[in-house]
């Protein structure tokens, strides 16, 4: 028997679960989740921890982050947006139908009927956000029914259009450069990814408006007697959701090479899943971007190492539901941890 | 130690000891809350606990209401040990609490709530004349003017109270907890609780009550226990207690260093509010003048127009007629945006509502209003973060905040520093007229004459500070001139010595007689 030897285990064991619990309180659950899925899946799939895998994981991944980052500036300002399938959805139909149309009428100037497809598609896209916008500020409708309503009237829209057939006929050159083209070697969506979280981390962390969607979300009320136009914040966090939403569609369709109606239908899931887990707050005035593009990433990693495990898609969604559920109850247990610590 | 009142407990007397705590500490990982306190009361007493925010008294009572749990110390309750489990658990001994935040369920009717979680039924299913008649017998027992069936979305603040003491009733009740219950009362509601607490001493039912106002103490108030910094400091007869000793024990200092003297120089005229009407009803065409360099007091019960006429002029209202003019532009009907770029600020009066993000850092806080100037913008759109982080910590010093972190979420901080934070704000851009809507509601003594020497100093340099308050001594002490306002109406205007307390009382009720 040696007790100082043992009371300095008891201590040591104390203080590493007490190091745990700061980490999860500041950091919340990704991190545990994301060694848990690594190491899970590395375990299963000799193919999962290969750089072409995980190479593979980011440009798959790069869809969902862009809707994230949109989704998250919802959740910022105290609401979310349903309607982000939707959005990419009536992108991917309008803009396939309109480069497909302008491909037609001018065979000879491909780059101009790519760029008009890509504007129709983003602008059709965007417009849903207008909506979204107009209902939630103007009118007072509730994000959660505006949102819901505003999916429904788009995918049926989008069927309509299309009468549920995939929109073919696009410059080849649109889906093997921006679906399929890399550049650097690295796949040329990543880019896109790239480039539009640097803009909402700035726009976030930065500027006027990103400080206000905090602000809005955090205590309407208050904000508006700083001055804010509480308003004027919540159509512009619509419409930014419904874009970046636009530019995930269109570059999905440039993936797919057609234009889709039914592509799109697990985003407002997934999208709100990946800011959850990333701490993004269900209240709102509490959330980081770059959590968030970790919240997108592992959720297409869990996606990924479920395919290579051969879980087939029916199992994934049960998996992909728990985690959002687990998610959401971690965040409470960590809201009483930070009551307990009184800090 | 005095344990002069062990071994009366089973006397049975009027002076019976109902419940005593000795040495009782609460400790939380970071802080002190309660250190060996020590406390007793009387069956038929009215025991005052008094201190400033953080001296414990919540946390005592939230120990004795059974919401916490202490981590040294014991309870006696009518002689024996108890462990108070739960809320519940302490509420089925007969000890009930009346917090600040109710908890009523708004959406339900008063017999409902009443029986909220004790339903009554009748072979599984709920006995809605049980209930009824049961609340009813409550209600009478009590003389509330309550209705069973109305819902209580639809009471006033006041009636809320009501049904919220009332459901201390529903078991023998031996110990009333009330958590300053007239914070947001008008005083003929205050008046008809205090009748009530008379009722319930003379059945000999123990009250603790938890008030910063000193006439109340006065006016209910049978012993006193001043706390400071989670310990014991005295017991004092509530009747012969002197104002400066109470105020001397609570925080160490004398009262003349409470209120301080305001010099005006009166300046020419920035404010005129003529025949203002809103969409509310209140105010009623009324008309106000405001010269910079002067402290304006508007004095009035709650709901008399004092606070809704300037929430009009800061543009939070609908006016329907009238006219508002700052600085000889007239404003009538512009947002708080507009009116705060032209130089107006109001701060409001609850800074969890409408004043603060709460679960945002005081340095976002402070800097909200004015993102879209220097030192805090850069360019048209950017923030310039170090700018920001520069100005607050200034703020912070300027306002001592304690701790002074200024990117701790407001949340984590006291009462008394997050409303220092509040008025932080109004100090990031250049301001003509300054509106205060009860800025020191639920604030501390020494945080209160922290801020009264905030209102002299923006007063002395030159602003026109508009006073809204329903604390008469802050319109006493600190107002040039005073207007007071009855049912949505200007009542009078009193300037100088004219603001006698008996003054302003006589315009809070009577109608002008011409």
């Amino acid at each position: 028997m040696s007790p100082p030897s043992r009371n300095g285990a008891t201590a040591d064991s104390r203080s590493a679960f007490h190091w745990l619990k700061l980490v999860f309180v500041r950091l919340g659950v990704l991190p545990f989740l994301l060694i848990v899925a690594l190491v899970t899946f590395t375990l299963a799939s000799d193919n999962f921890l290969t750089v072409s895998n995980l190479t593979n994981v980011v440009r798959q991944s790069v869809y969902l982050m862009i809707v994230a980052l949109g989704q998250m500036l919802a959740l910022l300002t105290g609401g979310f947006d349903l309607s982000v399938g939707t959005i990419v959805a009536i992108t991917s139909v309008v803009g396939a139908m309109a480069m497909a149309a302008a491909a037609t009428a001018m065979p000879d100037t491909v780059w101009l009927a790519i760029a008009l497809g890509c504007l129709a598609g983003v602008l059709a896209g965007t417009s849903v956000g207008l909506l979204n916008g107009i209902g939630v500020s103007v009118f007072g409708v509730s994000p959660f029914i505006m949102t819901l309503g505003i999916s429904s009237v788009g995918f049926g829209a989008g069927l309509y259009i299309t009468g549920g057939v995939p929109v073919y006929g696009m410059p080849i050159e649109f889906g093997d450069i921006f679906g399929f083209g890399t550049l650097f070697g690295i796949p040329v969506p990543i880019y896109f990814a790239v480039g539009l979280v640097v803009l909402v981390y700035l726009l976030v962390n930065g500027t006027r408006l990103g400080r206000y969607f905090y602000a809005v979300g955090g205590n309407v009320k208050a904000a508006r007697l700083s001055g804010i136009n509480t308003r004027l914040t919540l159509f512009v966090t619509y419409v930014l959701c419904a874009f970046l939403a636009a530019v995930s569609g269109m570059l999905l369709t440039a993936r797919l090479d057609t234009g889709e109606a039914n592509v799109g239908a697990s985003l407002p899931l997934e999208s709100i899943a990946a800011c959850v887990i990333a701490g993004v707050s269900l209240r709102g005035g509490v959330g980081r971007v770059e959590n968030v593009v970790l919240g997108a990433l592992f959720i297409v990693l869990v996606q990924n190492g479920m395919n290579l495990a051969r879980i087939g898609s029916y199992l994934q969604m049960v998996v992909l539901g728990g985690l959002l559920i687990l998610a959401v109850i971690a965040d409470q247990i960590r809201l009483r941890y930070i009551a307990a610590m009184n800090d | 130690m005095n344990s002069d009142d062990k071994g009366r407990g089973a006397s049975g007397s009027e002076s019976a000891t109902l419940l005593s705590v000795r040495g009782l500490t609460k400790r939380y990982p970071n802080a002190l809350a309660l250190a060996d306190v020590d406390f007793d009361l009387r069956a038929g007493e009215v025991h005052v606990l008094f201190g400033e925010n953080g001296a414990g008294k919540s946390t005592l009572i939230s120990i004795l209401a059974g919401a916490n749990h202490p981590t040294a110390g014991e309870i006696l309750f009518r002689g024996e040990h108890v462990r108070l489990e739960s809320v519940h658990d302490a509420r089925r001994r007969g000890i009930s609490a009346v917090f600040q935040e109710f908890s009523l369920v708004p959406q339900m009717t008063v017999a409902e709530n009443l029986f909220l979680g004790a339903e009554l039924t009748r072979g599984g299913f709920l006995d809605k004349r049980a209930l009824r008649r049961n609340a009813e017998e409550i209600i009478a027992r009590l003389g509330f003017p309550l209705k069973p069936g109305q819902t209580v979305l639809h009471l006033t603040r006041a009636e809320q109270q009501m049904v919220e003491i009332a459901k201390a009733f529903r078991s023998n009740l031996s110990v009333l907890i009330l958590d300053e219950p007239t914070a947001s009362l008008t005083d003929r509601e205050t008046e008809q609780l205090f009748k009530l607490i008379e009722q319930v001493k003379a059945d000999g039912v123990g009250i603790i009550y938890i008030t910063h106002r000193l006439q109340e103490i006065r006016r209910i108030g049978d012993r006193i226990t001043v706390l400071r910094d989670g310990r014991y400091v005295a017991t004092k007869d509530a009747r012969t207690v002197s104002e400066g000793e109470l105020v001397n024990l609570m925080t160490g200092r004398v009262i003349s260093e409470i209120f301080p003297t305001i010099r005006t120089e009166r300046g020419p005229e920035v404010l005129r509010i003529e025949g203002l009407t809103t969409a509310r009803g209140s105010p009623v065409e009324a008309s106000i003048k405001v010269h910079a360099g002067e402290v304006v007091g508007l004095a009035g019960l709650i709901g008399s127009g004092k606070s809704e006429i300037m929430r009009a002029a800061f543009g939070l209202e609908t006016v329907t007629a009238g006219r508002i003019t700052l600085k000889g532009e007239d404003v009538t009907g512009l947002s708080p945006r507009r009116m705060m770029r032209r130089g107006m600020f109001y701060i409001p009066p609850d800074r969890r509502d409408e004043g603060l993000v709460m679960i945002r850092s005081c340095r976002e806080n402070m800097s909200l209003p004015s993102l879209d100037q220097p030192p805090f913008s850069l360019g048209r759109f950017a923030i310039n973060r170090r700018g920001e982080a520069r100005r607050a910590n200034e703020l912070a010093e300027r306002m001592n905040l304690q701790p002074r972190r200024i990117e701790r979420s407001v949340d984590h901080f006291s009462g008394g520093n997050q409303q220092k934070v509040l008025l932080a704000k109004s100090l990031t851009r250049a301001v003509d007229v300054y509106a205060f809507d009860e800025p020191t509601v639920g604030v501390d003594v020494a945080t209160r004459a922290s801020i009264y020497g905030f209102i002299r100093d923006l007063c002395e340099a030159g602003a026109a500070v508009v006073l809204i308050s329903s604390d008469l001594p802050e319109i006493l002490h600190l107002t040039h001139r005073a207007y007071v306002f009855y049912r949505g109406r200007v009542q009078a205007e009193l300037a100088g010595d004219e603001i006698t307390e008996e003054n302003l009382l006589r315009h809070f009720f009577e109608r002008e007689a011409a």
